[in-house]
């Protein structure tokens, strides 16, 4: 009986020691864009790098051939607990007042299409924003979220975080990766992240971060993108993810999608 | 007391921070801690601080201190704990100029090896200067590795930089910044090798090349105005140092060395150095060269260039066993290494070979039959190396001595910042089962690639 229990509990004393210590990761996830391929490739990658949280930051469909597919994946994330934001390809499934280019209309057309009523019910319970510790996570420019105003200049950045009390802003909508800091002289700055390199979002700077595309990269880099946050550390990193770029691409030229949707895929612009 | 540190004695009053020698019940080594003022209203305190909060936790290996902690500015007391290193720094020495040249090629050399570490962890420091550049102590007394400190003013590659956004005029030590630091770029690895010659310069003559300018015009003047030959100031330089130093001095640093490490193995290999017009200039450029200069210059400097790494211009040692060497393994290494230049013209080569200890009688390893042995393996090497058909100057010849040919091999690449090792595998297996793989012991032990070339057998 003695001789039981002293195996045991060293075990019970590791598992509890890591249950207290288990650190937080923040997976951010924005621009899915009905891109499976590119989903299932960050949400694996995600998992495997120790992901503990997941945040999705809105345009789930549009643009690639598996809108319900990637609805679905993120419904099953909320109901483990993901944060979900909507976006403007997300509302102009149920809203059309917000204004598009042609592609992207006619993407929309084709999605709408595609969904049941449940999906479109689902992306309009969706909220703008979400604050969440020091941290707004909104899809674009958050001194306007329904307005969808690219982040993309220091001035734009300085609108957005200033309009908030939020440390650190985290939106997409650009589809290229930015990190925008404002200084404690007042000074906004702008920075390209490189790939996999932790940068601090050290205090008590604010910063405002574009996170990249998962489902349609526009850096010149065609691999899935995706953002890491390390809450405790203050470090975000931007990971490029390579997928099946072709079977992506080709899925959407089978579905009758503007050829020109397949090809940027490629190219990544 | 804060956060478990006990503040010792006050070790420096800085111009940005105080600096207190510091203790930990958890750390055994000399700490010191660093607290930045935050009195004052010029925000380049603040900025550079939070810099070097920034990198120096992302540094490694014997060439920095160690990173022990941190606090930053969301406490009322924010501060930055690491690795004290004993002993005074270079700026001590500077009574003392000029110094005998061999110690000035001696301390190039690894300041020259810092630096290439902290390059390839893509930081440029850009405030080397003596007050910055310290030496770890070895069992023996002797100097050993240099260490750099204060990154308050570096650029890291993948962050953000906190200094160019900041502030729209240089920061810097006006003596030694490289012109196009004066010019506002900051992120060209090579102005730390333009810090280093004026280093060099000041070791081994006494005076600064460039002065003492007080102000930023004054400072770029070094983009037109060449400095005094330092043989002309010191007439016993011997002419390959006064074609390293005014090679590092170069205003365009694409004329530079392309790497710190190759620096490092020209002042630790004088006569690998090929002398050019640098070497035999004995004064300073005419007015009329200088007001050619002065009015057309050259714009790169204002745009910036592409920083060279060591990935363009790798030192690449190529160990030739010429005992057990068959023709057909020496052309196979012979394709390895001519494969690797047609890639990386930048690259340079250095031929290794191991004179065994006891391949040479008695204790002296100069005595006749060891010289003798010597020449003879440079000549075999030479010999190897001839169909390669490269320059003098980027390819030199070693004759290394220990009593192991790993042991040596790997010292080498250790201390000459080597990039690439290619060697040939043992090819008698009989003799590899009985005397071990030396290539698998570089292999598995050596600080960079390493490449091992095997002559595909011929079936019998």
């Amino acid at each position: 009986m003695g001789r039981a229990r002293a195996s045991v509990m060293p075990v019970l004393a590791s598992a509890r020691h890591r249950y207290q210590h288990i650190p937080v990761m923040i997976a951010i996830l924005s621009d899915i864009h009905g891109n499976r391929e590119a989903l299932s490739a960050c949400l694996a990658h995600a998992d495997r790098a120790g992901a503990t949280r997941y945040v999705f930051l809105g345009d789930y469909v549009g643009y690639g051939a598996d809108p319900a597919w990637c609805l679905r994946t993120v419904m099953d994330r909320i109901a483990h607990g993901a944060v979900a934001i909507r976006g403007n390809h997300d509302q102009a499934i149920f809203s059309r007042n917000h204004r598009m280019n042609g592609r992207a209309a006619a993407a929309i057309e084709w999605t709408r299409a595609q969904l049941s009523p449940d999906a479109a019910t689902f992306l309009k319970s969706l909220p703008l924003e979400h604050a969440e510790e020091d941290r707004l996570y909104v899809h674009a420019d958050a001194s306007d979220p329904e307005a969808w105003r690219y982040v993309t200049s220091p001035e734009e950045a300085r609108r957005s975080l200033e309009a908030t009390p939020a440390r650190v802003t985290l939106c997409g909508h650009v589809h290229v990766p930015w990190l925008f800091g404002l200084t404690a002289t007042d000074k906004c700055t702008a920075f390209r992240p490189a790939h996999d390199a932790p940068v601090p979002l050290s205090r008590p700077r604010r910063w405002l971060a574009v996170m990249g595309s998962v489902g349609q990269p526009r850096d010149g880099d065609p691999s899935a993108c995706y953002g890491l946050l390390d809450p405790d550390a203050a470090e975000l990193r931007w990971i490029r993810v390579p997928y099946d770029v072709d079977a992506a691409a080709e899925k959407i030229r089978r579905a009758g999608l503007p050829e020109s949707l397949a090809d940027r895929l490629l190219v990544g612009r | 007391m804060i956060d478990g540190f006990t503040l010792g004695a006050p070790l420096r009053e800085g111009g940005m921070a105080s600096i207190f020698e510091v203790t930990h019940p958890d750390h055994s080594m000399p700490l010191l801690m660093k607290l930045p003022h935050l009195d004052g209203l010029d925000p380049a305190h603040i900025v550079s601080f939070e810099m070097e909060q920034m990198i120096l936790p992302r540094l490694t290996g014997p060439h920095v201190p160690e990173f022990v902690a941190a606090k930053g500015f969301e406490a009322p007391n924010p501060y930055l704990v690491m690795e004290r290193i004993p002993g005074a720094s270079l700026l001590t020495r500077l009574r003392e100029l000029p110094l005998p040249l061999d110690e000035v090629a001696a301390i190039g050399a690894k300041v020259a090896l810092a630096l290439a570490s902290l390059h390839r962890q893509r930081v440029s420091h850009l405030d080397v200067k003596p007050a910055n550049i310290l030496f770890r102590r070895t069992p023996d007394g002797l100097r050993g590795d240099a260490v750099l400190v204060d990154f308050g003013l570096s650029h890291h590659g993948k962050l953000p930089d906190l200094i160019e956004e900041e502030f729209r005029i240089p920061y810097g030590t006006a003596p030694y910044m490289a012109p196009e630091q004066a010019m506002g770029q900051r992120s060209e690895p090579r102005s730390d090798l333009f810090a280093l010659g004026v280093l060099l310069y000041q070791l081994a003559t006494g005076f600064l090349p460039f002065g003492e300018p007080l102000h930023l015009r004054a400072v770029r003047h070094r983009l037109w105005r060449d400095p005094v030959p330092p043989r002309r100031l010191r007439p016993e330089i011997r002419p390959w140092m006064q074609e390293v130093i005014l090679r590092c001095l170069e205003v365009d640093p694409a004329r530079r060395h392309p790497t710190a490490a190759q620096l490092a193995f020209d002042l630790r290999n004088p006569e690998a150095v090929r002398l050019g017009p640098r070497a035999a200039r004995t004064r300073r450029d005419s007015w009329l060269k200088l007001l050619e200069r002065r009015f057309n210059r050259d714009r790169s400097l204002r745009t910036g260039r592409p920083a060279v790494t060591s990935h363009a211009a790798p030192i690449v040692a190529v160990a030739v066993d010429l005992r057990e060497q068959t023709a057909p393994l020496a052309e196979a290494l012979r394709t390895s290494v001519g494969n690797v230049l047609r890639t990386l013209p930048g690259a340079r080569v250095a031929c290794l070979n191991v004179l065994l200890d006891g391949y040479i009688r008695g204790d002296a390893p100069h005595d006749s039959a060891g010289r003798s042995a010597r020449v003879q393996r440079l000549a075999e090497l030479r010999h190897w190396a001839a169909p390669l058909g490269l320059e003098e100057g980027q390819i030199t010849f070693h004759v290394l001595e220990g009593s192991s040919a790993a042991e040596a091999l790997l010292e080498y690449a250790e201390a000459n910042g080597v990039d690439h090792v290619v060697m040939g595998a043992r090819a008698n297996s009989m003799l590899r089962t009985m005397l071990g793989s030396v290539s698998g012991e570089v292999a598995a032990r050596a600080p960079c690639s390493v490449t091992v070339v095997r002559a595909r057998e011929m079936p019998a």
